[in-house]
């Protein structure tokens, strides 16, 4: 108990430590140099921005976020849709299945100037492409997550005279969680740089407009100030899901365990 | 009528007297690599109510084939499946027999409790009602305590009594056991085998038991079938003499000795070549 608590400690306190450092070696190294500041600002004129514009930063972090959450959830409902559709037909893992993989030779940032076409500058066109590229992980762990639930078990229930549906809602859901929690992970970070790359596009709004504004002015330090942000909200939003998965699969946390007395 | 809710306990058989599994002539055939092949070949035999029967026979003799098609996973080529007088097709033998394989199959994300009453949750009784059921049997498996636990918190031996729990609940008049104690080691073996017959002679039900272990087919079975190597048909049927209670020290019974003798014959393994071959070798 101890020994692990203190492995997790260690775990956080080493790459900390490094990160502290790295930070206030760019503070020195930038003041020594005396770097001008559009070009590489110290971190101490990042921090200065997050309290002085904090509003301005605020507002844009708002807007960005809310894509992301919306896109990420339409990329979880068509993905889960689409898994299970697939999974359930034949017909539809046959045709539809090599076209989904296909599909992600396209890079979907690629399509952002298209749906700028299609949908002007508001919401929507940053939540198609946020959710397309949160899609593709989602729906194919979906898949190979039904298709992991052990055949044994499936033939057990078989045998004591399980509907297909209660296969499908006993075992082959359960058995796809884990994997389907992996894809949203990844997906979910995804779906931020989906987002920003949508606004870099073409937006009025959001933290990939505010670091394109701020870039054209040289107002560097704010561009970092958005990078900070959005590397938080990826970290945030991917604890988030981990928290979740924690939640809803308790007895995740055993299968590593050697055989413990609870 | 009969087969209007498949869930539901089979029906009482209409006679008096009831015969929890009566197979007459049954073959099978699977399919390997293009070639059809026959698994099994021409078995008749029968489990009255509350007798434990035994199969043996060397790996490839079908034993497992024949209670996947019991139980209703597949169907038989030729011959006949009564279950209590029954002749069901295949697909309506689903979730009329209690099978458990060798693998314990506990799901891993639900509870020792959650496992143990799954049978009872697919027959159709509501969970809470179900986990109450398979709670109030959980200390004459020796698993008082362990309700809450997960699988991969639990020991092989506890894994196989969950599972076996749930076998047993499912309340089935015929249960299929293969290869329960296959999994486990030589102790554990012996000590779940013990608390097996135990359990059988409180409340004893007709089984059919898949093992190789000739010692652990006479110790626990009124009758012992024999197969033969593939295609698997019947060699030999021991009735075993022993009385019951069953106890450990009877393994040294002149009469379990004499059953060894007949099984291990009708097994080959008493008329093995010599491990040397005589006058052909050549240097």
């Amino acid at each position: 108990m101890t020994a692990s608590r203190r492995g997790s400690v260690e775990r956080v306190v080493w790459p900390l430590l490094i990160l502290v450092g790295f930070v206030l070696a760019w503070e020195v190294a930038v003041r020594i140099a005396e770097t001008p500041r559009w070009m590489l600002p110290p971190p101490s004129a990042i921090v200065e921005s997050f309290r002085s514009e904090y509003r301005l930063l605020l507002e844009h972090t708002r807007v960005t976020l809310i894509e992301v959450l919306l896109g990420f959830g339409l990329a979880l409902l068509a993905g889960l849709v689409a898994g299970v559709a697939i999974d359930a037909s034949r017909v539809l893992e046959r045709a539809i299945y090599p076209l989904i993989i296909a599909s992600q030779t396209i890079p979907m940032v690629a399509l952002a100037p298209l749906m700028l076409i299609w949908f002007g500058y508001g919401l929507t066109p940053k939540i198609l492409i946020t959710a397309l590229i949160g899609f593709f992980p989602i729906a194919v762990n979906t898949v190979d997550g039904l298709k992991s639930a052990d055949r044994e078990v499936l033939a057990l229930l078989r045998s004591m005279g399980a509907s297909r549906w209660m296969r499908f809602r006993i075992a082959r859901i359960p058995a796809a969680l884990p994997l389907i929690f992996s894809g949203a992970r990844v997906a979910i970070t995804f779906c931020v740089i989906g987002a920003v790359f949508a606004e870099l596009v073409g937006a009025s709004a959001g933290l990939g407009y505010l670091m394109q504004r701020a870039a054209s002015q040289f107002q560097t330090a704010r561009v970092f100030a958005a990078i900070v942000i959005l590397a938080l909200m990826g970290i945030g939003l991917f604890s988030l899901v981990t928290l979740v998965e924690r939640l809803v699969l308790p007895w995740r946390r055993f299968m590593t365990d050697t055989r413990g007395n609870p | 009528m009969s087969t209007a809710h498949r869930s539901a306990a089979p029906p009482i058989p209409p006679s008096g007297e009831s015969v929890p599994l009566d197979i007459r002539n049954l073959s099978a055939t699977y399919v390997e690599d293009g070639t059809t092949l026959q698994a099994l070949s021409g078995l008749t035999f029968e489990i009255r109510a509350g007798e434990f029967v035994s199969l043996i026979g060397p790996s490839g003799s079908g034993k497992s084939t024949l209670l996947d098609i019991i139980a209703g996973l597949f169907p038989p080529s030729e011959g006949e499946i009564r279950l209590n007088g029954h002749p069901y097709p295949t697909e309506a033998r689903l979730g009329r027999s209690s099978y458990m394989r060798q693998r314990d199959l506990l799901l891993p994300w639900r509870t020792a409790l959650q496992n143990a009453s799954l049978a009872l949750e697919v027959h159709g009784v509501p969970r809470r009602h179900a986990e109450r059921i398979a709670a109030s049997r959980f200390a004459d498996f020796g698993l008082a305590g362990f309700e809450r636990a997960y699988p991969a918190q639990l020991s092989g031996g506890m894994r196989q009594r969950v599972a076996f729990l749930r076998t047993v609940l499912a309340d089935r008049p015929l249960l299929l056991l293969d290869e329960p104690f296959g999994a486990l080691d030589a102790l554990s073996r012996v000590a779940l085998q013990a608390w097996l017959l135990d359990l059988w002679e409180r409340e004893p039900r007709a089984v059919l038991q898949v093992t190789h272990d000739v010692d652990e087919a006479i110790f626990l079975a009124d009758r012992v079938i024999t197969l033969s190597t593939r295609p698997g048909h019947i060699v030999h049927i021991e009735d075993i003499s022993l009385p019951r209670p069953r106890v450990r020290a009877m393994v040294t019974n002149p009469a379990f000795l004499d059953h060894r003798i007949r099984l291990l014959d009708a097994l080959g393994l008493l008329r093995l070549p010599e491990p040397v071959s005589s006058g052909l070798g050549r240097s």
